[in-house]
């Protein structure tokens, strides 16, 4: 098996510990080689002689990923670029089933022996893997769909537009911010297209064009006489589009107490704006702990339906198989048989969907072949389903995969990931503004901050970029410190509003890890705003001697 | 293959200098084999092995550099690779912090190897495995767990004549053991150059006697509690605070050591007197690579001594803009402990809790350095000098920074990982007074 060669950008000032581990999976090359294809003939030729190789040494079964993954990373602060990252990793993944388990082996060499070596290896590692069986897989049956293709609605692919281009763009953010007051911006465009090419016994040949785009930036101001200093994030969402989404459009923008954007990203008007307010929160009122009525913006909500519905409601989490990792779900099977398991209040309607246009989950077939579509996970409240893939459809009595596989790398097992997962918008016509209106004591929270949540998806903590104290149904002003802790089912039960479809927005999670080895994989969340009553805050200040 | 010799790796390095046309290179090559296996529900789920290697050339003309990497070593590929990485740097933007490569540094001997974690073989993880499901079975418990090692090698070489190399193995083994009714669940880590070190029943076995004692667990408030942390709870707290101590970002006056007025707190005493931090590559228990990967030599350095910070990072561009020595990050970190044993620290408490480790670490505050997380696998209440209960898992928010102002006892050490970052530590268990826990969980 050939190994992934992680790089991980390391070094990237004070601001870097604010991102996950980045991940750049691949070789470094030439920008203009990305925009070279491996044409379908071929992929096919390829991928017949590894469904020939593996079912001639005994597999039942056999899959084939054919991937090229490209990454493209900008990475600058100030006037200064720190760094330009080009990659492409390109081999192929071969899962088997022999003697009823699965096997597993990749290899980067494309000639027609290595594909069968690999092949061998593959169907050689589930004989041995059936040994340690209680039980053999089952897969859910899935037709062939012949040789079809899909590819993402892009307007504009990022890998055309010249790097000067892109540079300029983030450096012209970053003189924007400091000239509004920022101390410090360390700014970011990370671009991603994956072509993969799926074949399977079955007899589908699948070609697929993914693109996802996250522009990002981390501005901080500083206090010199009292040395505190606070930051102001991107209200940026990753999204899986083209280059179009940094071309901002007066539609896409909702004015309030701050700019928010739909499908197109402003982020040279963002970047003054939060120098302002990175300002501005020097000042703020720290918060008074207590309980408080809450209104979450979309840019924030979207990390709480990640967490609190996206990972508990994983099967494979459920079963028992992240136990050591992760961790498992309160959400088990016999709350799930039950239907009637409260999960949140009736106006909670949370469905999964990977054909949303514009998400990072968008795909026309997962990476086990499986077309994809949406499916309900809560109903007016009520948890009634999970996410599957193939080998788990039958656990919870489905006739057929939800589609919810995939791997990071053509040299990485798929396995069960979370598709799009997000709240329904409200059915009645509501605005932000009627949300606030009706607020006595409460907290409007815009942007995602700290998250924490528990190996089974109970207590959760999450701070934000911006909190505004809510008075008798007004914004009174800033605040800081701020963090709310809740339990996801009394959480979910609180929320007694939510605005309408047209306040509905994406936000989503570029580098959301799982699985040991560690796998990273991008998914969307879409909500309106909405409100949840009651809520516990806390004041996070402390002092150090 | 891919775990080259010295003296191969030594050739194949100059053969890439020499294609070298640029005002200078530096290349690093790399090799690994490993291989790993994951098991849950008392079942073998995944298992693998990788081979790889990877060479990374940086050519530099005036302030422009650029990077190309290969993993195919005749000569047209070395030859093309160095080409690569030249177009790449023409192309590139200026960087006025980019720092020429080093002359030859002289390096201490290494100790990362082991001869027998090289050999670990598919049998050997199956094996390892296997003692750990055959034990979870008898005790009807139910085991997941994740093995992995490494064998690998790391050689530098640039064009003003460094050149370094390194062999290091390593072994990294969890298991959590969960009772069959969800209501108990215990964790351990082990971690190793040596495998030899490694046993997994031991392991497993620690693993389920916490599951058994940690069912039926028993809700207290929430508040400051004396706690008594496991190393592996304070570890990935401590890497976050080293983290966290780079020169840059405090004299830019946005970190937790950033002076009031300007500068940085070094020097300063910020914790009790007893905390006595520090690195050395060549600990018996925790060795590090003797250099860095763009080449500085490691020393044995104090990072803190007596509670005062001896030490902060500063890389070599931020060290030539302050006229300082430069400061590389470390690559182990020790903080001494003493002779109390896990028991006599319990027998020592009159009322406290006991935290086997602590879950989704995330910074709220990196002024304060405020962490929040949870505990799990194993939190038990002491009275009286006795474990009296397990307790259902905690939320904290608290500081590092803090916690290790708020020190009661610091007793005996154990190597742990503390979750990526190449950095491992050997920690003692730590008795920490006033740590602030702010709400509960139901989760096992």
């Amino acid at each position: 098996m050939k190994r992934r060669d992680f790089i991980y950008l390391t070094g990237l000032g004070a601001t870097a510990a604010m991102l996950p581990g980045i991940p750049v999976m691949g070789h470094d090359i030439h920008p203009e080689r990305a925009l070279e294809k491996v044409d379908t003939t071929t992929k096919k030729r390829m991928a017949d002689v590894a469904l020939n190789a593996a079912r001639s040494k005994g597999a039942t079964y056999t899959d084939v990923r054919i991937g090229r993954y490209l990454n493209q990373y900008v990475i600058t602060r100030e006037d200064k670029v720190e760094n330009i990252v080009n990659t492409e990793s390109y081999g192929m993944g071969i899962r088997v089933i022999a003697n009823g388990g699965w096997g597993f082996a990749a290899t980067d060499k494309t000639d027609n022996d290595s594909i069968a070596k690999a092949a061998d290896l593959a169907v050689a590692i589930a004989k041995e893997n059936s040994r340690l069986l209680t039980e053999p897989v089952r897969l859910a049956p899935q037709k062939g769909y012949g040789e079809v293709a899909w590819k993402a609605p892009i307007e504009k692919n990022a890998f055309e537009v010249p790097i000067k281009e892109k540079v300029d763009l983030l450096l012209s953010v970053n003189d924007a911010a400091m000239k509004g007051g920022a101390n410090f911006i360390n700014s970011y465009l990370f671009m991603v297209n994956e072509q993969k090419y799926f074949a399977s016994t079955d007899g589908s040949y699948i070609d697929q064009d993914v693109h996802r785009i996250w522009p990002t930036f981390f501005i901080t101001k500083i206090d010199a006489t009292s040395g505190k200093f606070e930051t102001r994030n991107a209200l940026s969402a990753p999204m899986g589009m083209g280059y179009e989404y940094l071309y901002a459009r007066p539609q896409d923008k909702i004015q309030g107490i701050t700019t928010l954007y739909k499908n197109r990203y402003d982020m040279l008007e963002d970047a003054k704006a939060a120098a302002g307010q990175a300002t501005e929160k020097l000042t703020a009122k720290s918060v008074e702990p207590g309980k408080y009525d809450l209104i979450l913006d979309p840019s924030h909500l979207w990390l709480t339906i990640h967490e609190s519905t996206g990972h508990p409601t994983e099967l494979d989490r459920v079963l028992g198989y992240e136990a050591n990792f992760a961790g498992t779900s309160f959400l088990t099977l016999d709350k799930w048989e039950s239907k009637k398991f409260n999960y949140g209040s009736k106006l909670v309607n949370i469905f999964a969907d990977k054909t949303q246009v514009g998400s990072l989950g968008a795909v026309g077939y997962d990476d086990e072949g499986v077309k994809c579509g949406q499916w309900d996970i809560i109903k007016d409240g009520v948890l009634v389903n999970y996410q599957a893939t193939r080998d788990q459809a039958h656990i919870v009595g489905l006739n057929a995969s939800q589609g919810c596989c995939y791997a990071d790398n053509w040299s990485s097992v798929q396995f069960q990931r979370m598709p799009n997962i997000s709240l329904m918008a409200g059915k009645e016509k509501k605005s932000i503004d009627d949300l606030i209106k009706g607020v006595e004591k409460g907290i409007y929270i815009i942007g995602d901050g700290s998250f924490s949540i528990d190996q089974q998806r109970y207590n959760f903590q999450f701070g934000g970029q911006l909190y505004y104290e809510i008075k008798n149904g007004k914004i009174a002003g800033m605040l800081k410190d701020v963090a709310y802790q809740s339990n996801t089912q009394e959480f979910w039960n609180s929320c007694v509003g939510i605005a309408d479809e047209s306040d509905y927005r994406l936000g989503g999670s570029f580098f959301d890890g799982k699985g040991q080895p560690m796998q990273t994989s991008s998914v969307s969340h879409g909500s309106s705003t909405a409100r949840f009553n009651g809520v516990n805050v806390i004041n996070t200040a402390r002092k150090l001697g | 293959m891919s775990l080259y010799s010295e003296e191969e790796a030594k050739k194949i390095l100059e053969k890439v200098v020499r294609f070298s046309k640029a005002d200078g290179c530096e290349v690093n090559l790399t090799g690994a084999e490993g291989g790993n296996i994951r098991y849950a529900r008392n079942s073998v789920s995944t298992a693998g092995e990788n081979s790889d290697a990877i060479l990374v050339v940086q050519s530099y003309f005036g302030k422009k550099a650029g990077t190309a990497t290969i993993n195919e070593f005749d000569d047209a590929s070395l030859e093309k690779v160095v080409r690569r990485s030249e177009e790449l740097a023409q192309l590139a933007p200026e960087n006025p912090e980019f720092m020429e490569p080093l002359p030859p540094q002289s390096y201490g001997e290494s100790r990362t190897f082991s001869e027998a974690t090289a050999k670990i073989n598919p049998d050997f993880r199956a094996q390892a495995a296997a003692n750990s499901i055959r034990l979870a079975k008898e005790k009807e418990v139910t085991s997941a767990g994740f093995l992995e090692d490494s064998n690998t090698v790391a050689a530098m070489m640039n064009s003003k004549g460094l050149f370094a190399y390194n062999r290091a193995t390593n072994v990294t083994y969890t298991v959590t053991m969960r009772t069959n009714d969800g209501t108990g669940s215990g964790w351990v880590t082990r971690d190793f150059n040596d495998v030899s070190k490694l046993d997994t029943s031991e392991a497993s076995k620690v693993a389920i006697d916490k599951a058994l004692q940690s069912k039926n667990a028993k809700a207290i408030e929430p508040g400051k509690y004396t706690v008594i942390l496991e190393p592996a709870a304070s570890a990935e707290l401590l890497r976050n605070m080293l983290f966290n101590m780079n020169a840059r970002p405090a004299d830019e006056g946005r970190s937790f050591l950033s002076k009031k007025g300007g500068g940085t707190r070094l020097g300063d005493k910020l914790f009790d007197e007893r905390i006595n931090f520090y690195t050395d590559p060549w600990h018996k228990e925790v060795p590090a690579a003797p250099w860095t990967p763009d080449g500085q030599a490691r020393k044995k350095m104090d990072i803190i001594r007596n509670g005062v910070v001896k030490n902060i990072f500063y890389d070599r561009y931020w060290a030539s803009q302050k006229n300082v020595e430069s400061v590389p990050f470390p690559g182990n970190a020790i903080l001494d402990g003493g002779t109390a044993s896990i028991e006599d620290m319990i027998r020592d408490t009159k009322k406290g809790i006991l935290v086997t480790r602590f879950w989704y670490i995330r910074t709220v505050d990196p002024q304060t350095l405020l962490y929040t997380g949870l505990t799990r696998d194993g939190t038990f209440y002491i009275e009286n000098g006795k474990i009296k209960h397990p307790i259902k898992n905690f939320r904290f928010n608290e500081s590092p920074v803090i916690m290790l102002n708020n020190v009661e006892t610091l007793g005996r050490q154990v190597r742990v990982s503390a979750g990526g970052g190449g950095v491992n530590f050997f920690l003692p268990y730590m008795k920490i007074r006033d740590f602030t826990f702010t709400s509960l969980s139901d989760a096992v």
